[in-house]
């Protein structure tokens, strides 16, 4: 798509693209230039010199176990934000689209944690489910037995972690079903429910149909917030722990690079994590004519 | 709704309710926290209605901070919080607008390699080019500076693209009459342009508010010094230790402080934030 009307000038388009272009360069592909570069290093133990090695550092990535590990772990940890937030936020969508009454109350309800940060949400899941204080901790262990602590358990670090980000996700999971929901013709539903067909006949048959290109995309995006958008709920809560059993791969580039001063290791894991968000820009692309299709 | 189904009506006002509640839970609770005693949190379970601590607990944070910890006082953080988020919203949009208006409406050579160099930053977070980007701040001493925090997340596609989206959809005949009025690019921009794109600039303005202000690992990074720190930084630095080492009552007060802004302009402009969300998306 092109405009008809276009203006001429040798500066002035420059100079109007000429800030964005330059932060661009200065703190997009200059650094990203550097990791690519710097995942080629190794460093010696004093960070003095360096030299060329070649592909050494992802060989060494991909044979270390932890590394291996970590994506085990970011595989699980983003089904499980995914799957939970698509089919809670799909549930309180079409409750909140059927009713009539009270609809502007409760999406002003349940907007709202869009507003709280990622590493603020983890400390109010951390406070919670705190092993000696948390409100929480007390229900499962008084009503329930359970013997809670997240501090030193995986499966319940992990289980802490996405409760959390499904919390904080919600919101947007919600608003996105919500605006695909009503852009569905009543027509539809209405000669639907004519033919005779029930409310769960007509959401499995039609609803969820022309739902699907919607419920992709929030896929795609939920994949991407668990990969990345989610660093503040495990910095405040788990940081990774116990052992590596929360270290997503995004906490593990920080981890390394940051507090273990691995350059050269770090750097190649934030190119594998690029490699890994342009296919999942691609994959969203691809699917993003057939959103608008319904 | 096409048919009266009782049942169903009651079914799906209970499950919202049911959904109100569990999700506003948390948030209640820290609300009551931050207006307890610290020993009265201390003794499991803690009480679940507001004590009388309010007042005391958020003027400690707002001029002291709490005693372990970072001690900076969160009144403080509030404005780095406040600047962190009109800058990166401002100069976002800014940066944002002029760029879309080149690449839409004017002709020039490598008008597509840039629009190119842009759209490739779309999707690519700062968390996954932490470690380099932090080094090129140090080289360039804007460590704990506002525009270390600041100038580095303005750069992003999405606004250019929203903004790009909408020029498109702007009649050819606006341009055409502005030209034949003889008004000259700017003149257009200014008196026509921008005027037509107030909706696009609240709605954007929203979104990247509240991406400024939630920002987390950079400020995380870049900031050392506790005159710098935001609030959500300051939150985590008041988080010593295990649960009984922390000061809860004063942290969930901070948590509070830190969650208000952006729930307040979430919710009253509620109308620009949908449109800017589902928009800035596509």
């Amino acid at each position: 798509m092109e405009k008809r009307v276009v203006y001429r000038s040798a500066w002035l388009p420059y100079a109007l693209v000429a800030p964005q272009l330059a932060i661009t360069l200065v703190f997009f592909f200059w650094p990203a230039s550097q990791a690519i570069w710097f995942s080629f290093q190794l460093q010696d133990a004093f960070g003095q010199s360096s030299s060329f090695v070649g592909l050494q550092n992802f060989v060494a990535l991909f044979k270390d176990p932890n590394y291996r590990d970590s994506f085990t772990v970011t595989a699980v940890f983003s089904v499980l934000v995914a799957g939970i937030g698509i089919a809670l936020s799909l549930l309180l969508a079409v409750m909140a689209d059927r009713v009539v009454r009270g609809s502007f109350a409760y999406r002003t309800l349940l907007i709202w944690p869009y507003a709280v940060a990622a590493a603020v949400a983890g400390v109010l899941y951390a406070f919670l489910f705190a092993p000696s204080i948390g409100i929480v901790t007390y229900v499962l262990k008084g009503w329930f037995g359970m013997d809670w602590n997240w501090v030193l358990k995986g499966d319940q670090a992990m289980a802490l972690v996405v409760i959390a980000a499904v919390w904080n996700h919600i919101s947007y999971n919600f608003l996105f079903f919500l605006a695909g929901l009503q852009s569905i013709p009543r027509s539809l539903i209405e000669a639907a429910a004519i033919d005779g067909a029930g409310p769960t006949r007509r959401f499995w048959s039609i609803v969820f149909p022309l739902l699907s290109p919607t419920a992709f995309f929030l896929l795609v995006v939920n994949v991407v917030y668990a990969f990345f958008g989610t660093f503040g709920i495990i910095d405040a809560t788990t940081q990774g722990g116990p052992a590596t059993s929360t270290q997503i791969l995004v906490y593990k580039v920080y981890h390394d690079g940051v507090k273990a001063a691995d350059l050269g290791g770090s750097s190649a894991q934030s190119v594998v994590l690029m490699a890994v968000v342009i296919a999942l820009t691609v994959v969203q692309f691809r699917y993003i004519e057939r959103k608008v299709n319904y | 709704m096409v048919e009266n189904r009782p049942f169903l009506t009651f079914l799906a006002h209970a499950i919202l309710i049911l959904g109100v509640v569990v999700i506003a839970f948390p948030v209640y609770v820290t609300f009551v926290a931050s207006t307890l005693r610290l020993e009265e949190i201390m003794q499991a379970p803690m009480p679940l209605l507001p004590g009388d601590q309010l007042l005391e607990n958020y003027s400690q944070v707002l001029t002291a901070g709490s005693t372990k910890g970072s001690r900076a006082a969160v009144g403080a953080m509030l404005v780095n919080s406040t600047i962190m988020a009109l800058a990166i919203a401002i100069g976002k949009i800014a940066i944002s607008i002029i760029s879309a208006f080149a690449i839409v409406y004017f002709r020039f050579p490598l008008r597509m390699t840039f629009f190119w160099m842009i759209f490739i930053t779309l999707m690519l977070p700062v968390e996954v080019r932490i470690i380099p980007t932090f080094q090129v701040i140090a080289d360039l001493g804007m460590l704990n500076s506002y525009a270390g925090l600041t100038v580095p997340l303005i750069a992003s596609a999405t606004a250019t693209f929203l903004f790009r989206q909408f020029f498109m959809t702007v009649p050819d005949e606006l341009a055409e009459a502005a030209r034949v009025d003889g008004a000259g690019p700017m003149r257009f921009f200014l008196d026509v342009l921008l005027p037509l794109s107030k909706t696009s600039i609240a709605a954007l303005f929203v979104i990247q508010f509240i991406y400024g202000w939630n920002q987390y690992l950079w400020p995380l990074l870049i900031t050392t010094d506790e005159s710098m720190y935001t609030t959500v930084i300051g939150i985590k630095r008041m988080i010593v230790g295990s649960d009984a080492a922390n000061e809860w009552n004063l942290i969930m007060a901070t948590a509070m402080l830190a969650m208000l802004p952006p729930a307040l302009v979430v919710i009253l402009m509620q109308k620009w934030f949908v449109k800017g969300l589902v928009e800035t998306e596509k």
